[in-house]
């Protein structure tokens, strides 16, 4: 169903094919990722966008296989020739380091508050490289804090004597130590303030360039995207509504959510707030067809039937939306404006 | 972890409705335990089902027990065997005879009424003294809550059983005008009580300190609620959830402490009623000997009631207290899109 | 470290200034536990033996015939200088007491310690690291049940098996009536343990360990369920931190994020119950001590309970309560030492 071609494309470095994430609970699977596919080619940036809930973290965790056991994954997840999907777990433990890295969210609890900066280090080091000494991985270690402007003499100091900024810097230089080929950035700069936020947001563009690093930034905030990000990827309720090339979309969103959240987006020029009616759905029982479909302002007879299959534009955009066609595969009557059952004030509470 | 991170859970998600009435806090702080599946459910029902067969034993104690407890001659007046000589488990002696002629078991069924009646007095006069306490003292702060938060700290600290046995060897005979088998209990669950308050007072203050910092109580003080409202609507019913708990869990400490008491001669006399400790500290001297019943039996007793008590404390305490609570872990299936696809063209073809 | 060396002493010297309130609280409630005691001290412990007189003059000696508040002085002074009083009864000073008796609890408590840490920090690591398994279930039914049993039950079941059906170890006592002479006469610290290695007789050393064995760990096994508990669930919610996962999502071995992580950081609210151990110890001392017939402090204070020998009891509750005090000072501490956060506020 998807229109991707079903082999990686030769020069990425990760491709996903139709990833799901779902989790069990009381109430039944959660649906947090549920068919996802992209590539992503070596020194590339794809942000991936959303509300909050729509599934962008345990994507970019799914991703790395960190995930708690109540979750089950299916699908592929092609990096270097391997599926990271079907790999055991030992191995890919060991390719988390060298090849693979996350950067969290929030840099004030993710390092070991009884251990010095200089100890995370070592211990990332050698459990990867353990024919290294001591002298060496002090070396790489303050180099790769240098680069993120953490100077050598705060190398022993204790994680509380940083500020918050200094922190994701530490976490960020954590996961660079070891030069991996893909990244995950979940939400790098959400927990810190403007100016710190665009100094991060420059180290990981320097990171790119110097070491052809593909990355994958998670954020809602739209901004970062059109600062840092050559692709983009817009998630709605497990799903990519929307990717292709950062400008393009923003320019010419294909789908009436992409337009509808570039809309709502708060700029010196906005003169009056918009927002889209309604709450993201419930992952346990979403809505059939076309997830958005009971938000969308274009909905049509069709949407709630099935959903729709990716389209590729002529803008190069792979979208998924039935006003995008293909005509061939809309029942007769299907493109009749849908009625909405009115959005009950509680639902958007 | 992020919020977002974190599957939807029963804690978020699906809080259960109540409903609202007299008891709607009471049924929201246990609607945990309605919907608990799985270990902790079956621990709470053992833990339940071993204390229920305890009060059993104490409430229909004359009719259960063969013998009564200080009962050494049978009904034609020949007195019953000794531990030593021929006392072991028979017929008609089922866990055998102690060194006084008396039956075990019927030891073990008025024991459980002379341990729960104890338990009872002492937690709840523990609970009434310690819980306004500490109520009071956290939320007003001051002075007050300084000097008894020392005097606190200070018992705490002491060793418990150490306080337990000065008291009650100062409260010797102070109620002989109760009658004498009640006197007994009654000093005992007294030496008990002085133990427990300071443990209400800490847990309960110490809920109403980081309770009373908590956004949405603040938010109703800056709206001008009184200090009697913001204690009765907003503190104690946080703090009433902690109660249950550890109630339960301090009945099993007192049920040990009186049995140590009982062991080194501090509780409820021989004269006053069956007590398990006692019981062991009269086998103590035949175990040497190899007679094993006088011991094994009083001991289990004790063992299970504790435990009975402890699982029903630590089971509300997994299912009541969310930082603990874990969310409910099920298999997952992933269904191809197959499926979908064929509900999807069925709902079509309804439709159209 | 040499940074934070200011903050820490600071620390130290405000930890030690809050000692000294709760010090004089704990000996004023023994003061006045004592005073509301039934009857006249000295009536009470030698009453009916001796003639008025020497009642009245006895009275007079140990200073129960001033007022109150005098009596109240005179005892804090006392222990400010180092002076418990005397045992009523014997002519035994309750420092003596604390010195040969209080040897005996001490290698029994250290023996237990020793059972205890071993046996909650394995079971509790593991079980918490397992949480929810079958294994889980075993651990935390072994540690409730260690809970559960009381001391001298326990202590009574060692003896119904070791002694009584397999034989192999004795059942009461520091030590058999030989070496026990042997370890009075030669005596330098009263612990018999480190007496029997002073004076290199290691037939002695053989005889005291095999006596500690059932004592050290029936009151091991008292410690240890609260070790087991308290590991695993701090395990728990330490596996729940973020930087578990940030330990993860950099490849640090399974192994090391719950032995070198988790378990530390577990390891800090451990180290502050040890002081809270220190009281459970000492009620379980007694009961152990009882149970083994253990010289001990613990039986002592129970013999002078008996005998309604106040002025003992009230130097032993006393020394007891600076015991307490003392270790949860030395938790403190310590504690401050392996977390670097702790400061005081």
């Amino acid at each position: 169903m998807s229109s991707l071609p079903a082999a990686p494309a030769s020069d990425a470095v990760l491709s996903v094919r139709d990833l799901k994430v779902w989790y069990g609970t009381t109430r039944g699977a959660v649906r947090a990722v549920d068919g996802v596919s992209f590539d992503l080619k070596r020194g590339e940036t794809l942000g991936l966008v959303g509300e909050s809930g729509c599934g962008k973290s345990t994507l970019g965790r799914g991703v790395l296989g960190l995930l708690p056991d109540a979750a089950k994954r299916a699908g592929s997840v092609m990096f270097e020739g391997q599926d990271l999907i079907t790999m055991p777990r030992r191995q890919l433990r060991a390719l988390r380091g060298p090849k693979l890295g996350l950067i969290f969210q929030e840099p004030m609890t993710r390092l070991n508050p009884l251990m010095r900066v200089s100890e995370h280090f070592y211990e990332t080091l050698h459990a990867h490289e353990s024919d290294l000494t001591k002298q060496q991985m002090r070396r790489r270690a303050i180099d790769t804090l240098g680069e993120m402007g953490i100077p050598p003499t705060r190398f022993d100091n204790y994680p509380h004597e940083f500020s918050g900024g200094m922190r994701q810097r530490i976490m960020i230089a954590l996961a660079l130590v070891l030069n991996p080929a893909f990244v995950v950035a979940d939400e790098p700069t959400t927990a810190l303030d403007v100016l710190v936020e665009a100094q991060i947001l420059r180290i990981l563009a320097d990171v790119k360039r110097s070491f052809d690093t593909a990355i994958l930034l998670i954020t809602h905030n739209l901004g970062i995207i059109a600062e840092a990000c050559e692709r983009v990827a817009v998630m709605y309720a497990g799903r990519i509504a929307e990717q292709g090339d950062a400008r393009a979309v923003f320019a010419r969103p294909a789908h009436p959510y992409t337009r509808e959240l570039l809309a709502s987006t708060i700029s010196l020029s906005t003169t009056s707030l918009h927002y889209i009616p309604g709450a993201p759905p419930d992952l346990v029982d979403p809505p059939s067809g076309c997830r958005f479909h009971p938000r969308c302002p274009d909905a049509m007879q069709v949407c709630p039937t099935r959903h729709p299959p990716t389209v590729t534009t002529d803008l190069n955009q792979r979208v998924d939306c039935w006003l995008h066609g293909p005509d061939d595969e809309i029942p007769a009557g299907g493109t009749q404006p849908l009625q909405q059952e009115a959005i009950g004030v509680a639902d958007e509470a | 972890m992020t919020s977002e991170f974190m599957a939807p859970t029963a804690t978020t998600a699906d809080a259960p409705t109540v409903r609202r009435g007299r008891f709607a806090g009471i049924r929201r702080a246990l609607a945990p335990v309605k919907e608990a599946r799985g270990l902790p459910k079956w621990v709470l029902y053992v833990g339940l089902a071993i204390v229920l067969i305890f009060v059993i034993f104490a409430i229909f104690a004359p009719w259960i027990s063969p013998y009564h407890f200080d009962q050494y001659l049978d009904s034609h007046g020949h007195r019953f065997p000794k531990s030593v000589v021929g006392g072991h488990p028979s017929a008609k002696h089922w866990f055998g005879t102690n060194a006084l002629s008396t039956d075990v078991f019927s030891h073990i069924v008025y024991g459980s009424r002379t341990a729960l009646e104890v338990i009872a007095i002492a937690v709840v006069i523990s609970m009434l003294i310690g819980v306004p306490l500490g109520l009071f003292s956290g939320y007003y702060g001051g002075p007050l809550d300084r000097t008894l938060v020392l005097i606190n700290d200070a018992m705490f600290a002491f060793p418990s059983l150490l306080l337990a046995i000065l008291v009650a060897f100062l409260l010797r005979g102070k109620f002989s005008f109760l009658g004498d088998s009640f006197s007994g209990i009654m000093s005992a669950a007294i030496s008990i009580t002085v133990i427990y308050i300071p443990q209400y007072f800490r847990v309960i203050r110490n809920t109403v300190i980081s309770v009373r910092e908590e956004p949405y109580v603040e938010a109703a003080r800056v709206l001008g609620a009184k200090p009697r409202t913001v204690i009765a609507r907003y503190v104690f019913g946080n703090v009433v959830q902690n109660v249950p708990v550890i109630a339960t869990l301090n009945a099993a400490d007192a049920l040990l402490t009186l049995a140590g008491l009982g062991f080194l001669g501090y509780g409820v006399q021989p004269t006053e009623g069956a007590e398990w400790g006692y019981d062991l500290q009269r086998a103590l001297g035949e175990a040497s000997g190899g007679v094993w019943w006088t011991s094994v039996y009083p001991g289990l007793a004790i063992v299970l009631l504790v435990t009975g008590l402890t699982l029903v404390g630590e089971s509300l305490n997994d299912l009541l207290n969310p930082v603990l609570r874990r969310r409910q872990l099920l298999p997952v299936k992933i269904t191809g899109p197959e499926l979908e696809m064929a509900n999807a063209d069925a709902a079509m073809e309804e439709r159209s | 470290m040499a940074r934070s060396s200011g903050s820490l002493s600071r620390y130290l010297v405000t930890r030690l200034l809050l000692v000294i309130p709760m010090v004089v609280i704990l000996l004023t409630i023994v003061f006045l536990l004592m005073r509301v005691a039934p009857g006249d001290p000295v009536q009470a412990s030698l009453g009916g033996r001796l003639p008025q007189s020497v009642i009245e003059q006895k009275r007079h000696e140990l200073g129960f015939d001033k007022p109150l508040i005098v009596q109240y002085g005179n005892y804090l002074g006392g222990v400010l200088h180092g002076d418990f009083g005397h045992a009523t009864s014997q002519n035994r000073s309750v420092m003596d007491i604390v010195t040969h008796e209080g040897a005996a609890t001490l290698e029994l408590s250290v023996a237990a310690m020793f059972f205890a840490l071993i046996l909650g920090l394995t079971i509790g690591v593991l079980i918490g690291r397992f949480r929810d398994s079958p294994l889980d279930v075993v651990g935390r039914l072994f540690g409730i049940i260690t809970y559960a049993a009381p001391v001298f039950w326990v202590g009574i079941l060692f003896q119904l098996l070791f002694v009584a059906k397999l034989g192999i170890l004795p059942s009461s006592g520091q030590a058999d009536v030989l070496q026990n002479i042997d370890l009075q006469n030669h005596a330098h610290t009263h612990i018999y343990v480190v007496d029997a290695i002073i004076n290199g007789n290691w037939g002695d050393l053989r005889n005291v360990l095999v006596h500690l064995i059932l004592p050290g760990l029936t009151l091991g096994l008292l410690v240890c369920g609260v070790f087991i508990r308290l590991v695993r669930v701090n395990v728990i919610q330490t596996l729940k931190h973020d930087y578990i996962e940030a330990a993860r999502a950099r490849g640090i071995s399974e192994t090391r994020v719950v032995l070198k992580h988790a378990f530390r950081n577990a390891l800090v609210p451990v180290v502050t119950v040890i002081g809270l151990q220190a009281a459970l110890l000492l009620s379980g001392a007694v009961l152990t001590e009882t149970t083994f017939n253990w010289p001990g402090i613990g039986q002592a204070l129970i013999l002078y309970l008996n005998q309604r020998d106040y002025a003992a009891v009230q130097g032993i509750v006393t020394v007891f309560a600076l015991i307490v005090v003392g270790v949860s000072l030395v938790i403190d501490i310590v504690t401050a030492l392996i977390d670097p956060r702790v400061r005081y506020s």
